[in-house]
């Protein structure tokens, strides 16, 4: 059985036009890739487009720790004061950790 | 015109199958209907429209002699700059909204919607008046300047926009979003359906007018049935919005619409054309600008823009305004 490393995913909601700019802060940051699907939704800070002109995008992307810093950092500092989005970060156990960058490979 | 003919225009602008799709979409959402179009039949349905319109036009421009559609081309410029710097000083007088919602509406109505537009061609050719085969060039040459001007007021000249940080200002994001307007499906869809069909010409087009001439107006009953919703749900946000807003919605686009009409006979333009550059001053983008101005403008609210644009200006455009521009246009020609 391959073994599994601890890494973060990190998963952003956010309206669906933020989705180039989301995935190239998350490049930068150092994500080495990430998946995004469209939906629908209503949020708390809910700002009456997401129903309309492409819905909401969720991008799920397993990072290191130190890129999940990173990437927390920009949300805080460009999207959470604008934008409705919500994000939220767990612990995953993950085959070939090796491949997310800065993963740790202590699970 | 009489006024009998007029208002039987009216009726028939009531009674086409658009229109009525239209009314049952904003009826089901006071219902609070969970019907939706898919998204993703949705954003074809779009495309769709955009490039059926963008072909016509190219195919129809073939025709159109270079010195004819010089002088709409400038004018439709001019209003592109003129229009959303009215929309901003006129919401300062009727309304309390800060600089940058007045800028994001500025843009909004400084910009055009297809489906409007869309809607006065249809109407024009069930009343049997001709138009300009180059309208559409002129939908696409007044869908970008106005947002950018109004952009450009938002921001009062300064390159930054504060963010909701008070302590701090970021700059905009001006390449995104001059990306976002200049190759977002809007106006590379209707540029390349103009391109396409003048390129095609009317041999090309045979081919597949079954699909981008014969079942045009079905499609656009349906678009048009997902417009109503949407709209009616903007509806739900009317007890918010203060009597200025509700004022500059309606209000607005009869004097904008007719600043077009105008300028477009003054440019030349028969009563359709102008009546069709009318409509176009007169409708409030819903694709390019909500999409910019959320972008260079994080903190407008486009509650209220949105709220303004699709749930007030737009059903107004499509019930009253169609017809009232046409008879507005026919008025004018007598005199200019």
């Amino acid at each position: 059985m391959t073994a599994l490393g601890r890494i973060v995913c990190v998963t952003i909601v956010a309206e669906a036009l933020l989705e180039r700019r989301l995935v190239e802060d998350l490049a930068r940051c150092g994500a080495q890739g990430w998946t995004a699907m469209v939906g629908h939704g209503h949020g708390p800070g809910h700002h009456g487009v997401s129903g309309f002109e492409g819905g909401n995008v969720r991008i799920e992307t397993l990072v290191g720790h130190e890129t999940a810093d990173r990437i927390w950092a920009i949300l805080e500092r460009d999207y959470f004061p604008n934008y409705a989005v919500t994000a939220w970060a767990y612990d995953a156990n993950v085959a070939r950790v090796a491949r997310y960058g800065d993963a740790r490979a202590d699970g | 015109m009489d006024t009998g003919s007029t208002l039987g225009l009216a009726l028939v602008n009531l009674t086409s199958p658009p229109l009525l799709a239209f009314v049952l979409g904003l009826v089901a959402a006071g219902l609070r209907s969970d019907i939706r179009l898919p998204e993703a039949v949705y954003q074809a349905t779009s495309m769709y429209l955009l490039l059926a319109i963008g072909i016509k036009g190219g195919v129809a421009l073939r025709d159109t002699e270079a010195a004819d559609v010089i002088g709409p081309i400038a004018v439709s410029v001019a209003l592109g700059v003129v229009i959303p710097i009215a929309a901003f000083w006129l919401l300062r007088w009727w309304t309390r909204l800060s600089r940058i919602d007045r800028g994001a509406m500025a843009a909004h109505y400084g910009s055009t919607s297809l489906v409007t537009f869309t809607a006065a061609l249809v109407f024009l050719e069930g009343a049997g008046i001709a138009f300009e085969g180059y309208v559409t060039t002129l939908l696409t040459v007044l869908e970008i300047p106005g947002i950018i001007v109004g952009l450009m007021l938002a921001l009062g000249g300064s390159t930054a926009v504060s963010s909701g940080d008070p302590d701090r200002a970021e700059r905009p994001h001006w390449g995104e979003t001059l990306r976002e307007v200049i190759l977002g499906r809007s106006v590379l869809l209707l540029l390349g359906g103009l391109l396409l069909g003048w390129a095609t010409g009317p041999v090309g087009y045979a081919r597949i007018e079954p699909f981008f001439g014969d079942i045009f107006t079905g499609v656009l009953t349906v678009f048009l049935l997902e417009m109503g919703l949407v709209a009616g749900q903007q509806w739900r946000a009317l007890a918010k919005a203060g009597p200025g807003l509700v004022a500059f919605a309606l209000v607005f686009p009869v004097l904008a619409g007719t600043v077009g009409v105008a300028a477009g006979l003054v440019a030349g333009m028969g009563v359709g054309g102008a009546m069709a550059l009318g409509t176009l001053c007169a409708s409030a983008s819903y694709i390019a600008a909500p999409a910019a101005t959320r972008l260079a403008l994080p903190n407008a609210n486009p509650g209220v823009t949105l709220l303004s644009s699709l749930g007030m200006t737009f059903p107004f455009n499509l019930i009253v305004g169609i017809p009232l521009y046409l008879a507005i246009a026919q008025f004018l020609s007598r005199w200019i």
